[in-house]
């Protein structure tokens, strides 16, 4: 049955929360407008209010309804059936929510109905002007998942309500059966079943809202003729959103780094660099900010970078779901059709953004005299043009694609990609860029805090000196040579060094005040850690078996060396590199209810369900948790990996990297995945690069017979193999023998490389009847039989049959100092979060002094909610 | 002159100097033809060549060596580019998984003497969801270095 209410409930909501965006803009738009006749003013405000509150009431019913349909299984619905599955674990159904595009844009609706509520209970003054620009961001991004048409052609929005039929008109199922509802989703891509994609979306998405609102702000006080005083509610937004959004951007790297097997945490891919713009111009804008007051230069450039902020994010959006980077980028979204709707929606706000900035230009004054070298405001300054500089060059290359298709469109055909090694490129102006960053984060620092001026250079060199005597132990600890890594780790631990000692003098005063100096302890430790865990990531899996059976021009020349970087192992045969001995295992399987990973064969998997059936009782660290014939819920596209590490020293761990059977990534694609062993200085990060199919079962070669008699050697699967001897035994696996019955082995020793397997194939009579038990040795690929026994000649026949043997080629990495990066991460955050904290408490406090008499007058109207937090 | 102006020049230097740099790092897309005539014109960058594998008639891929037994880091195989021109490729890297149901191939990387060499390939696979769209993934053989 087709449950079409709920989608129908569920496009209602769309349409009212896009129809109230529009009311809630008109009416706010009519509210700022009319400043001088107070109470049809506030008959409009109270009409915008209740538009916005209603909108918000309508994104929470398509929020809702969209879970009702994931959650109840309505495959019916194209949403439900693209992203979930019954087989989809609990926390996931969440997360399939945003799986989707329209999903995504329905999770920034969200926040930006949240955070406008936030808003028009804490600043009324700027709420009318403000809150438009809100609103108006509200229609755009509620038209894009809308999902109207007009005339047959015009498409406006995608709406996460469509049935499956109406998706795919063209299904011959549908035409046989309109009624149709599959038994089951596609699930969701095994790859985004990680925890971090359950909170990365969220958090993202709430940075991407969080840049309206120093946008909205500026835009506020430029129409209002206040070009300064829109900053003070606005910077402690900017913080909390640069907060977000680095943490957002950081989660996706830290899921990259733990899921796909590039090797690290960021890859310089579009995607990434398209919201990593944003992020730095945001903070420029917010030092540009704190100088504003001051600095006609600083007011400017906070004019600019804020609203740059909020275009770059729209831009980004633009890019990553526009399909433009369809051949650059690895994790684009596929065009839903939407791209002209995105383009207008960035072109608008450029243009209006534009146009007002250039209508209230002349308002900003200009400075009475130039600004001195030795104020903080001369030193901020030079640090947001750093940080500006260092994005433009991350957006002019990101952007080749755009290049392309805007000489297109005037009838040009340019052949421009990406640089061939776009990790070098941007490497090789970056380090370059943050080195400078880092170095300004102190000298800022000392100037802001007056430890430094003109003619008082004394503290800072004593700085400079510490850092130099640390560094330089650092460099020649760790064998730095390359100039530019020298640069960046000097000037990192410069950073880390000066804002230190800065932050020991505040702290004891005011620690409130020293946001800022954690802050930029947080970058120096990230810029460390990214130095060392990319700048001296060691393979450590180097081919040193010698087996470079090529004699091609490619083996011989020097500069393959870096390219052997994978080795094979072959199951159960130990091989020694880089100081560890590893040995493959074999293969794993991941039991819903059983915790760590089990052998692959102690189950039986049941094609296109995620259950399977115990071959034998699952019994781990003396629990059983299910009896042989059991039916278990497992993960059947995983299968792990086991490889054993033992280290000079004797102890063992072991990694289970993946490989993941990937319907979503093509057919029966297989995506490897890494297992990282985590250490204090350094993490071991391996991976599979290539492995058998798991799908395809081992097929068996032709047998191969041998007439052979005892103390032969013979040649099988190319191994040499030696039948010792027949010995006569009581004890055959699986064959319960009489007191009539006999039965002989043989034994056979197979010599490989660098140890010895014997094989002890039985011949079984049993009741007057022959009985055969082939061995099979999994290690060799090796299954003997013993045929037949004649005792004229006294020759024994053997069967041989040989499969492929199982083996891995992996790679092994390892990253040191990677834990700085994640430690500078949280001290980052909680320096945005103390200023951001600060700067709050500033604005509540000077509002509520210029309100005062305000309040008075009205002293019936609630006070609202941050004040009755405070 | 101002210090204003002086930073001002500064910047614009700069930011001249990205455009300048970003513009000859870029890579382009070519055939096999233009990328043996750079090569032998002594070009040692990277190019972009777009092309499809050589299929026989069940839709297996021909001409594809990977014996990891032998060389885990060897993979070879054959691309058709656009210009019809048939081309063996090597990549000194594992063979990526899903190359086998790969639809249209980009390599990365230089003509070396008969074949070229790939440092980067992208796989266009057809989304088995996706009427005529293609997934695009991509493969390094070297290392990521800072």
């Amino acid at each position: 049955m087709i449950h079409t209410t709920v989608g129908n409930i569920g496009h209602l909501f769309v349409l009212i929360s896009f129809v109230t965006a529009l009311v809630a803009t008109y009416a706010y738009l009519k509210a700022a407008l009319g400043q001088d006749d107070l109470s049809a003013n506030q008959d409009w405000k109270r009409l915008a209010r209740g538009a916005f509150y209603l909108h918000g009431i309508a994104i929470v019913g398509i929020v809702g309804a969209l879970f009702y349909i994931v959650a109840n299984h309505y495959y019916e619905y194209h949403y439900a059936w693209s992203y979930s599955s019954r087989s989809l674990p609990a926390e996931y159904i969440i997360s399939s929510f945003w799986h989707g595009q329209e999903g995504s844009f329905l999770l920034w609706l969200f926040w930006n109905a949240v955070l406008g509520v936030i808003l028009i209970n804490t600043n009324k003054r700027w709420e009318a002007p403000m809150m438009t620009i809100f609103a108006l961001v509200q229609a755009f991004l509620a038209s894009m998942i809308l999902g109207v048409v007009f005339g047959g052609s015009i498409k406006i929005g995608s709406s996460p309500f469509l049935l499956l039929r109406d998706a795919m008109p063209d299904a011959p199922i549908f035409t046989t059966n309109p009624n149709y509802v599959p038994e089951d989703g596609k699930g969701m891509n095994p790859l985004l079943q990680n925890y971090w994609m359950v909170i990365h979306p969220p958090t993202l998405f709430l940075g991407y809202a969080t840049t309206l609102i120093p946008f909205a702000y500026c835009l506020a006080g430029l129409w209002r003729n206040e070009p300064k005083e829109w900053m003070r509610p606005a910077l402690p937004w900017a913080l909390f959103s640069a907060m977000v959004l680095g943490v957002g951007i950081l989660m996706g790297g830290y899921w990259a780094y733990e899921t796909l097997n590039f090797g690290g945490y960021w890859n310089w891919d579009p995607v990434e660099n398209s919201v990593l713009v944003p992020w730095i111009v945001l903070v420029a804008a917010i030092h540009t900010m704190l100088i504003a007051k001051k600095s006609s230069a600083g007011l400017k450039s906070a004019i600019i970078l804020s609203v740059a902020t909020f275009i770059l994010i729209l831009y980004s959006t633009f890019l990553t779901r526009s399909g433009i980077l369809g051949n650059s980028s690895v994790h684009s979204f596929t065009d839903l059709g939407l791209s002209g709707q995105l383009l207008i929606y960035m072109l608008a706000f450029v243009f209006l953004a534009g146009g007002l900035m250039v209508a209230k230009w002349k308002l900003i004054p200009s400075d009475a005299e130039e600004t001195s070298v030795y104020s903080k405001e001369f030193w901020l300054f030079i640090g947001a043009t750093v940080l500006c500089l260092a994005s433009f060059q991350v957006l002019a290359t990101t952007s080749i694609p755009v290049y392309n298709k805007i000489m297109e469109s005037f009838g040009v055909v340019s052949n421009l990609a990406m640089p061939a090694d776009q990790i070098a490129h941007y490497n090789k102006f970056q380090t370059w860029f943050f080195a400078l960053v880092a170095v300004l984060t102190g000298v800022g620092q000392y100037i802001w805090w007056k430890k430094s001026g003109k003619g008082n250079w004394n503290a800072l060199i004593t700085t400079a000196m510490v850092t130099l005597f640390i560094s330089g132990a650092l460099i020649a600890f760790g064998q730095i040579t390359k100039p530019a890594y020298m640069a960046l780790l000097t000037t990192a631990v410069f950073a880390v060094v000066a804002n230190g000692t800065i932050l020991w003098g505040i702290i004891r005063g005011n620690y409130r005040l020293s946001g800022g100096a954690v802050t930029h302890i947080g970058v120096g430790l990230m810029l460390i850690g990214v130095l060392f865990s990319s700048g001296y990531s060691k393979v450590v899996s180097m081919n040193n078996t010698g087996l470079m059976i090529s004699n091609s021009e490619d083996y011989t020349k020097n500069d393959n060396k870096e390219n052997k970087e994978n080795v094979i192992l072959w199951l159960g045969q130990p091989q020694k590199m880089s100081g560890y001995m590893l040995t493959y295992r074999g293969q794993r399987i991941e039991i819903r209810d059983v915790p760590g990973y089990v052998p692959r064969n102690w189950v039986t998997t049941i094609d296109g369900d995620f259950h399977g059936i115990a071959l034998r009782d699952i019994e781990l660290n003396g629990k059983v948790y299910h009896k042989k014939g059991d039916t278990l819920a497992l993960h059947p596209e995983n299968t792990y990996y086991e490889v054993e590490y033992r280290e000079p020293s004797g102890k063992i761990f072991s990694l289970y990297p993946r490989a993941q059977i990937n319907e979503q990534m093509g057919n029966g694609g297989i995506l490897p995945s890494p297992d990282i062993q985590r250490m204090l200085g350094k993490d071991l990060y391996t991976y599979v690069n290539s492995v058998p199919d798991p799908n395809s079962e081992g097929s068996w070669s032709p047998t191969e017979t041998y007439r052979i008699a005892p103390k032969d050697t013979f040649f099988v699967n190319d191994y040499v193999a030696i039948f010792d001897n027949v010995v006569q035994t009581r004890e055959v696996e699986g064959t319960q023998l009489g007191p009539n019955d006999a039965a002989v082995k043989a034994v056979i020793r197979i010599l490989d490389k660098e140890r010895e397997y014997v094989l002890t194939p039985a011949f079984i009579i049993r009741d007057r009847m022959v009985g055969r038990k082939a061995e099979t040795s999994e290690e060799l690929g090796l299954r003997l039989q013993l045929n037949e026994i004649d005792p004229q000649t006294g020759l024994f026949t053997f069967a041989a049959n040989t499969t492929q043997r199982d083996y891995i080629v992996m790679k092994a990495m390892e990253k040191p100092l990677i834990n700085l990066l994640w430690l500078g991460t949280l001290v980052l955050v909680v320096g945005f979060s103390m200023a951001a904290f600060r700067r709050y408490r500033e604005f509540i406090k000077m509002r509520d002094k210029e309100a005062a008499p305000v309040v008075a007058r009205k002293a019936s109207a609630a006070p609202p909610k941050a004040i009755s937090r405070q | 002159m101002k210090k204003s102006h002086i930073l001002a020049i500064i910047v614009i230097a700069i930011a001249i100097g990205i455009i300048v740099s970003t513009a000859g790092d870029a890579s382009s897309y070519v055939s096999f033809n233009q990328a043996a005539e750079l090569a032998q014109g002594g070009e040692a960058d990277a190019v972009h060549v777009v092309g499809k594998l050589t299929k026989d008639t069940q839709g297996q891929i021909t001409n594809m060596v990977y014996q990891p037994q032998v060389d885990p880091n060897h993979f070879e195989f054959t691309l058709v580019d656009n210009e019809n021109r048939t081309q063996k490729v090597v990549y000194n890297a594992p063979k990526p998984q899903d190359f086998d149901r790969s639809e249209q191939v980009v390599v990365i990387g230089t003509m070396q003497g008969d074949h070229f060499k790939a440092d980067k390939i992208l796989l266009k696979c057809p989304s088995k969801y996706q009427e005529n769209k293609l997934e695009t993934k991509e493969y390094e053989a070297k290392t990521a270095k800072l």
